[in-house]
């Protein structure tokens, strides 16, 4: 079926998840793909929906209003699991801001003595906003993290104030800049050195990123022109057509030229490399996900019975079968889309 | 209706319904054009077609490039930018006729 044949759905009409007009698993079967987990080596823990931010296109939704966290006895739960689990090597932890969690600090030190590798999706201005609700600064945010050898992987969608501000923001550009600044200083992002910094470009709009080569050659340069910023790598990402940026496209009558995009850009390629055949994301409460996306959708793992940090099994879980929606065309266009960039 | 519909864009390619062979050469040429790197970038290509399409004035093409920018990385500053060195050279193509106006007042006497 070509995009041509497509009757498109009347706004009012669209499913959140399984749109029947942008049928991810009919292209599955077109081109033969049977997309199993391969390894579970990454938990995605998703541990406060809290931000100092409230960005235009958050799949989160998160923002200043949330009030969700992760207990204490959820995250003891998982470190025991990443204790079990030697096949367990990175804990990606994600938010939110996930340093406005307030076990935040003790989850992190504790991970690190289980030898795992840390990733914290730091989103820059948390430290000099602090926290939205107490006011506790987040100042020693820098520090901590060299401290600890975390990798900081943060989002900055251009290296113009422009685009970043209208995605994220008045004034989160030059914010984030300082940020950065601040954790070149500590060691991070240098070619020499453990501590690696690596940015998140999404695009400003509905359309598809460029390549990652090339954005990440154009940000390292302007951004050591400008403003003498290193950092390790860029990671291109597609922005995903659910919650807050589906109803910008939605208000705005964008919808379905994004989705037929997206359709159109579907590579069996990059779809072998999406990582929900790899991780498996955690929410709040302890809820188990493919991914972050369908966390965020609530399309949880269930193989009979809801899966949850308290009942995780390794062998169960890499034999799952991973759920796919309309919105997993995000993943699969171009050169592919995943929290670590392209997959292709 | 209008005479140009966004969604004619889509189908272009049926322009190909009769003498489909001369389509697919075009698109053949089209592609190995403007859908590679080469001496110039993908991305420097668009900005060019963005300024053609701005002095054309071809709706459909404006559309197409300002998305083709935007994907492959250029940035709204370098865009206007495009546009406007289209722009100055439709003034500098006007102008420089100037001389022509010259050449008939010189030969007038005037």
């Amino acid at each position: 079926m070509s995009m041509m044949e497509i009757e498109l759905p009347l706004l009012s009409d669209m499913p959140t998840i399984h749109d029947p007009h942008y049928d991810f698993e009919a292209y599955l079967d077109r081109y033969n793909l049977v997309l199993k987990p391969s390894i579970i080596d990454t938990l995605q823990i998703n541990i406060t929906k809290l931000c100092n931010q409230a960005c235009r296109h958050c799949h989160v939704d998160a923002s200043p209003k949330r009030t969700e966290q992760m207990n204490e006895t959820t995250l003891r739960q998982i470190l025991q699991i990443l204790a079990k689990n030697e096949e367990i090597k990175n804990v990606d932890i994600t938010g939110g801001a996930p340093e406005l969690n307030p076990f935040f600090d003790w989850f992190v030190i504790e991970a690190k003595k289980l030898n795992k590798h840390i990733m914290v999706r730091h989103n820059l201005t948390v430290t000099f906003d602090g926290n939205p609700v107490t006011g506790e600064s987040k100042r020693y945010l820098p520090e901590f993290f060299a401290e600890h050898n975390v990798e900081v992987i943060s989002s900055l969608p251009y290296y113009q104030e422009y685009f970043t501000d209208k995605q994220r923001g008045k004034g989160v550009f030059s914010k984030s800049i300082e940020s950065i600044l601040l954790l070149n200083k500590v060691g991070y992002g240098t070619e020499d050195s453990s501590l690696h910094l690596n940015l998140v470009y999404n695009p400003a709009g509905a359309f598809l990123p460029a390549s990652q080569q090339s954005l990440e050659a154009d940000f390292k340069k302007e951004l050591w022109q400008q403003y003498g910023i290193r950092f390790n790598n860029l990671y291109t990402i597609t922005n995903m057509p659910i919650h807050r940026f589906r109803d910008n496209l939605i208000r705005h009558g964008g919808y379905n030229d994004y989705m037929e995009k997206l359709v159109n850009a579907f590579n069996p390629v990059a779809a072998l490399g999406i990582m929900c055949r790899t991780i498996i994301s955690v929410g709040y409460d302890g809820t188990l996900y493919d991914c972050d996306f369908n966390q965020m959708l609530e399309m949880e793992i269930q193989n009979g019975v809801k899966k949850t940090v308290f009942n995780f099994d390794y062998k169960k879980m890499l034999n799952r079968s991973i759920l796919f929606g309309s919105h997993c065309f995000g993943c699969t266009a171009g050169t592919g889309s995943s929290c670590g960039g392209a997959t292709v | 209706m209008n005479y140009y519909e966004s969604a004619d864009l889509k189908r272009f390619a049926e322009v190909g319904k009769f003498r489909k062979d001369l389509m697919d050469k075009f698109f053949d040429y089209y592609n190995s054009v403007t859908g590679v790197d080469g001496a110039l970038t993908k991305r420097e290509k668009a900005l060019i077609a963005l300024a053609v399409s701005v002095a054309k004035q071809c709706p459909y093409c404006i559309d197409a490039y300002t998305q083709a920018c935007l994907e492959s990385g250029a940035n709204p500053d370098q865009m206007t930018e495009a546009i406007h060195v289209a722009a100055a050279m439709e003034a500098g193509m006007t102008l420089v006729h100037g001389v022509q106006m010259q050449n008939v007042l010189e030969r007038m006497d005037a």
